[in-house]
């Protein structure tokens, strides 16, 4: 190990652990809020959907606009990835595994056709 | 999920907690270990590239367990942010896991009936466990949901440490339409996911999330994806209110 990789190292050491600490407290504040959430009632309904909301906005995102190389790709052959994984999906008995795999088969062939 | 909840009610029979256990194996060693391989790997090269070690690329994904604040974690500090800002941005990152918390915790306390234990589950909630386990809780008896989510939760950040290993060392060599698949795979997994689940009120949440989303993102690439959340979720709530609870008497 070189001597500047280990004069860093306390410091990026140091810097985890408060990267662990600044997520673990919304984990933590969330074990507290939700003490006395009644899982049948109208409050935890309400996170519920608000959770749900988010994920899905934050996957339909990830589809639309994506970061990093899924940028490169065309919209429609994200969009017919995703169309052709729910046709499958609701044909298979809601079967994730056989939807996900029709879907990613069919984007990664049109990205190898695009490619070539 | 048809085949899986017939076995499990046979294996209820005799050995429910075995049953269970290998309920959530079956169902995480499936395309949640492969993505996890594939994204987290993603985050072992991108640690690599920024000057982490390989001892704290391990120790971010084992003990921060949340992709977009590692992400965040390991871009700054690669690209000299100061300590606050870094701090900041891991922080707001995973944020979410704070309604994910909130709208599971209450789920699992009577099963787990141990205050520590459930800051334990909290620090082992991924997007996938949460995900995973909302679907299953409906069909298990209270002591049998920790069972399910601490095997399927370590498996998860097993599959995690194995693809951050993996990532760091640098076996990234895959044709470029394969790594786009294993991308693609991610969404798609949690598109469908949320769609299998059963309650009503789920369903339309996600259905306007999916749209307010990515609306709310080109207006605020920051807080786009909070506020489309809290705006569907509550539009959700409201839409799905069953006429006695709106009238304002108990469900």
């Amino acid at each position: 190990m070189s001597e500047a990789v280990s004069s860093v190292a306390p410091y990026s050491w140091a810097l985890i652990g408060l990267a662990i600490i600044a997520t673990f407290f919304w984990r933590g504040l969330g074990v507290l809020l939700s003490t006395r959430i009644d899982p049948s009632g109208p409050t935890f309904r309400w996170v519920s959907c608000v959770s749900y909301a988010m994920l899905a906005g934050l996957v339909a995102r990830m589809t639309v606009l994506p970061a990093g190389a899924l940028a490169m790709t065309p919209l429609t052959h994200r969009l017919a990835g995703m169309a052709c994984g729910f046709a499958v999906f609701l044909l298979f008995h809601r079967s994730v595994l056989a939807g996900v795999t029709a879907g990613t088969a069919l984007f990664a062939i049109l990205s190898a056709l695009t490619a070539s | 999920m048809l085949a899986d909840d017939s076995f499990n009610r046979l294996g209820d029979a005799r050995h429910p907690t075995l049953a269970v256990a290998a309920r959530a194996a079956r169902e995480a060693f499936s395309l949640p270990f492969i993505i996890l391989l594939a994204s987290f790997a993603g985050f072992g090269s991108v640690a690599r590239a920024s000057g982490f070690s390989f001892e704290l690329a391990i120790v971010a994904t084992a003990g921060i367990w949340g992709l977009p604040g590692q992400i965040a974690l390991a871009e700054q500090y690669g690209a000299g942010a100061g300590t606050a800002a870094i701090i900041l941005a891991v922080s707001l990152a995973n944020a979410r896991f704070l309604l994910m918390v909130m709208s599971f915790m209450p789920l699992m306390r009577v099963g787990l009936n141990h205050r520590g234990l459930e800051f334990a589950s909290a620090q082992l909630l991924s997007t996938f466990s949460w995900a995973a386990a909302r679907n299953a809780f409906p069909t298990l008896s209270d002591p049998l949901r920790p069972i399910f989510f601490m095997v399927y939760g370590l498996v998860c950040i097993s599959s995690a440490l194995i693809g951050t290993a993996a990532g760091y060392a640098g076996v990234t060599a895959l044709p470029h339409s394969v790594v786009l698949g294993l991308l693609f795979l991610n969404p798609l997994f949690f598109a469908l996911v949320f769609t299998d689940s059963r309650e009503r009120h789920v369903i339309y949440a996600v259905l306007l999330g999916a749209v307010a989303g990515p609306v709310l993102h080109g207006f605020s690439p920051d807080w786009g994806e909070a506020a489309g959340g809290l705006l569907a979720g509550t539009a959700g709530f409201y839409l799905t209110r069953s006429p006695r609870m709106r009238d304002g008497g108990a469900p």
